[in-house]
């Protein structure tokens, strides 16, 4: 049996030096060597009543994937991560552990909490690199289902109903499957070699994954019932880019969020010329937002070479909804932070090129219905920035393409998907989940809607 | 992958493939356009659907060769693949109740003209049209055009066939000699069909154009098409490319078709310089 480590603070997790890492587009957190993890694994106390459990929405069995860790039975490790998470090395890098899992451990009273996130993504590398077996599972019930979006919710549920012996498709809009994973999430923090490994897992199951499939364009939902498909998960994710409304956002160099991380994810305009798609990334760039999504477009516009990056927040550092690690990563690459600062226009030059972004500095009043202190603009306090490009980063909302075009599916009055606590919706046969439904969310909550709707699927299936 | 089938050179840069895609011939309706990669790195581009047919599965595009991508489209030949083929995209152009409609089509917008003029002929509508190149050489669909209207004027920038002259020379011509359509379609460059619609305009008659902005996924999710129309932002891959052109913000547009021109000439500089040497 190994002793307990008694350090109050987390074995620390190796980096890339934030300056050499500020120019290239290798992950920046290395993860654990095998030491580190038993070290760390060694923190935990195992608790009769882990709460730690209570913070993930998928039930991972933490403290029993830990105690295999602390006793160098890595196999047995992630067997049990993957009784519950299908996607763990994604998660453990991409979880906000210190709002869910890691918030919850009882550690968290008097230190730091057991790095629960970083054993998992351990775990899951150490079986990547045995090369993962996957047995190929056969249609046991002639049933078939479509699941249409090939994000965490898509994945997940593909992966749970291929096990249950159903013949599944997943129809995908990109030439590509992984959805945010793939297009939003840069390599830095989550290479796409994992991505494509956990596609090609559930591809080994027996999974089918059609890419080129604009859903509602090129088949509509009834088309799938009537190819045959006795089920449809929706998990198309909310990928409708917001813009602010302002003067100027037209310009040359403004982008939203989405556009520029797909023009460098997906398509790779990193290697530009060497891939075919450019982006433009100038000198100065200012990314308006302060969620996950801002912190990536600002590290991805400092990889592109670009010389200084503000962040544009309009209320202040505590209520930044951005994860913890990646603003803290953000700011060591020399990241600028303005907070209480909120766009007015954007100002271009005569050929219609950005040339600076005007601001209105922000305070604090009273909270609005989210709890958070509402920020208000004071008066007469405008100044301008000069800027090269722009990209918004304020959210998205729900892509109607695929929703317009299904008739029978009732939507909330944003344009989200409505459903029972399943996933089940309006429409007979169909089920929804991940960002589709709740709005932009994370990873695991995409995952466990992905989980819920194909239990509910298989329950349905069995009685048809 | 999607299979070339055929390929036919109807001007010295301008292409037209068939490509088999039943699934999307199925669906293509005209005003509709697809966006293929040639391979793994290379650019997504919107391409129009010239035709279709529903039965044989197949796709018709028609291309020039302007840049890196469609300089390299253009080296392939039938029997060739893409790896990625999407569509049908975009919002299929409604008619109703048209009687008589005048098409211009300038360039290369002959191509997309082509299918919503056959669908208007197919419909009994009278169909007036005015296509144009700079060149005699550079004019294509000639065939094809006649055999869907009534009527057809050529033009030519350098006098080498037809009318010496711009399209929207006869546009005005007719305008001013008091003929009457329900509608009329003007397709090509940005400059043509903003001097179009400015000429259509004083006599009220809706005037639909297509726009080409810059796309990347063609689903509505980058905002990268985002074109100005009657004070509000539109989206062109969902909500277009059809609009209508008296309400078009196209200075704004030809300014936005700038951005990466820098980026394009070094592409095409790679390509057709020292970086790839097969097809020397
Ligand atoms: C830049 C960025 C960073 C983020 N960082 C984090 C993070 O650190 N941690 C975290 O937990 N969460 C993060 N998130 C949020 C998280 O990625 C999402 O909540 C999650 O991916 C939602 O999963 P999903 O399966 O619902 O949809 P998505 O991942 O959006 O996938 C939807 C898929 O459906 C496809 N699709 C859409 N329409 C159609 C159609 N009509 N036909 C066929 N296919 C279609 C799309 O192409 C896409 O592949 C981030 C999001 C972004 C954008
Ligand atoms: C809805 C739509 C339908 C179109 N239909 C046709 C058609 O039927 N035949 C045809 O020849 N062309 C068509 N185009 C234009 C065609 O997509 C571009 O010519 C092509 O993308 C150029 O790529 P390139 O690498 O060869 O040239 P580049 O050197 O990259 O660009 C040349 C010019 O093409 C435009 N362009 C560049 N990239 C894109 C892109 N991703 N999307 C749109 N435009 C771009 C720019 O204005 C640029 O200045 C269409 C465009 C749109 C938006
Ligand atoms: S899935 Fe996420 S929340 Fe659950 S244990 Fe793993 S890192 Fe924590
Ligand atoms: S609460 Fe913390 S210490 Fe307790 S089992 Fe969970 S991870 Fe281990
Ligand atoms: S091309 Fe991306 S939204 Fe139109």
């Amino acid at each position: 049996m190994s002793s307990i480590n008694r350090s109050k603070t987390k074995t620390p997790m190796p980096a890339q030096d934030p300056k050499k890492r500020s120019k290239n587009f290798d992950e920046v957190a290395l993860g654990y060597t095998e030491e580190d993890a038993v070290n760390e694994a060694r923190r935990c106390l195992n608790c009769k009543k882990p709460t730690c459990m209570e913070g993930c929405p998928v039930q991972v069995q933490i403290p029993r994937f830990i105690k295999h860790i602390a006793e160098k039975d890595f196999q047995s490790a992630i067997n049990v991560i993957k009784e519950t998470n299908s996607l763990p090395a994604v998660c453990g890098r991409v979880c906000p552990q210190e709002e869910q899992c890691e918030q919850k451990c009882i550690l968290n009273k008097m230190g730091d909490s057991v790095g629960i996130g970083r054993l998992e993504r351990f775990a899951a590398d150490w079986e990547r690199k045995q090369g993962i077996k996957a047995p190929k599972q056969t249609s046991q019930t002639n049933k078939k289902v479509a699941i249409i979006g090939s994000g965490p919710a898509g994945l997940t549920c593909a992966g749970d109903l291929v096990k249950l012996g159903y013949e599944v498709t997943v129809f995908e809009a990109f030439h590509e499957p992984g959805g945010v994973l793939i297009y939003g999430i840069p390599e830095f923090r989550l290479p796409k070699a994992i991505v494509k490994q956990e596609v090609e897992f559930i591809e080994k199951l027996g999974v089918q994954v059609k890419t080129d499939m604009v859903m509602g364009k090129v088949l509509t939902v009834d088309d799938v019932f009537q190819m045959g498909y006795d089920a449809v998960f929706i998990g198309t994710g909310a990928g409708l880019p917001k813009f602010m409304k302002i003067p100027g956002e037209n310009y040359l160099g403004v982008y939203s969020a989405n556009e520029f991380l797909t023009r460098i994810n997906l398509m790779k305009a990193y290697s530009f010329p060497k891939t075919d798609t450019p982006v433009k990334v100038g000198k100065k760039v200012a990314v308006v937002g302060g969620g996950n999504v801002a912190m990536d477009s600002a590290r991805c516009a400092l990889r592109m070479g670009a010389e200084e990056v503000y962040i544009i927040y309009r209320r202040s550092e505590e209520e930044m909804p951005a994860r913890k690690e990646e603003s803290e990563h953000a700011k060591e690459e020399g990241i600028i932070f303005n907070f209480l600062t909120n766009p007015t226009r954007i100002i271009g030059d005569d050929k219609g090129w950005v040339k600076g972004i005007e601001c209105i500095q922000m305070q604090l009043g009273e909270p609005d219905a989210s709890g958070r202190r509402r920020p208000v603009p004071i008066e007469g306090s405008e100044f301008i920035l000069d800027m090269d490009t722009v990209v918004i980063a304020i959210g998205t909302g729900p892509n109607p393409l695929l929703t317009k075009a299904t008739e029978g599916l009732d939507l909330n009055k944003y344009g989200y998907i409505d459903t029972d606590e399943n996933g089940k919706t309006s429409k007979e046969g169909v089920w929804a989940g991940g960002d589709i439904v709740t709005g932009s969310a994370t990873v695991i909550l995409a995952m466990g809607a992905g989980k819920k709707a194909a239990q509910s699927i298989h329950e349905y299936l069995q009685t048809k | 992958m999607y299979k070339i089938l055929e390929r036919k050179d109807l001007a010295p840069s301008i292409k037209q493939f068939v490509i088999d895609a039943p699934l999307v011939a199925k669906k293509a309706q005209p005003g509709q356009f697809i966006i293929l990669r040639i391979r793994e790195g290379g650019e997504r581009i919107p391409l129009t659907i010239a035709d279709y047919d529903t039965q044989k599965g197949t796709i018709t595009v028609v291309f020039q060769e302007v840049g890196k991508t469609t300089k390299e489209l253009g080296t392939l030949k039938a029997g060739d693949h893409l790896a990625d083929f999407v569509g049908p995209l975009g919002q299929a152009v409604q008619f109703e109740n048209h009687k008589k409609v005048l098409g211009i089509g300038g360039g290369l917008g002959v191509a997309p003209l082509y299918p919503k003029l056959k669908m208007l002929h197919q419909k009994g509508v009278e169909v007036t049209s005015i296509i144009g190149a700079k060149s005699a050489d550079l004019l294509i669909m000639e065939n094809e055009i006649k055999a869907v209207s009534n009527k057809t004027y050529i033009c030519t920038d350098d006098g080498s066939k037809g009318r010496h002259g711009f399209v929207t020379v006869v546009l005005k011509e007719l305008l001013e000699k008091g003929e009457k359509y329900d509608e009329i379609i003007i397709i090509g460059p940005p400059i043509l069909m903003k001097i179009g619609t400015e000429i259509t305009k004083p006599y009220d008659i809706p005037t639909m154009v297509s726009l080409n902005p810059i796309m990347v996924d063609g689903t509505g999710m980058c905002g990268g098409c985002r074109v100005t129309v009657g004070g509000e932002t539109k989206f062109a891959c969902v909500d277009g490319p059809a609009f209508d052109g008296h309400k078009v913000d196209f200075d704004e547009l030809m300014k936005r078709l700038q951005t990466y021109k820098s980026e394009e000439k070094t592409a095409i500089d790679k390509h057709e310089g020292g970086g790839c040497r097969c097809h020397q």
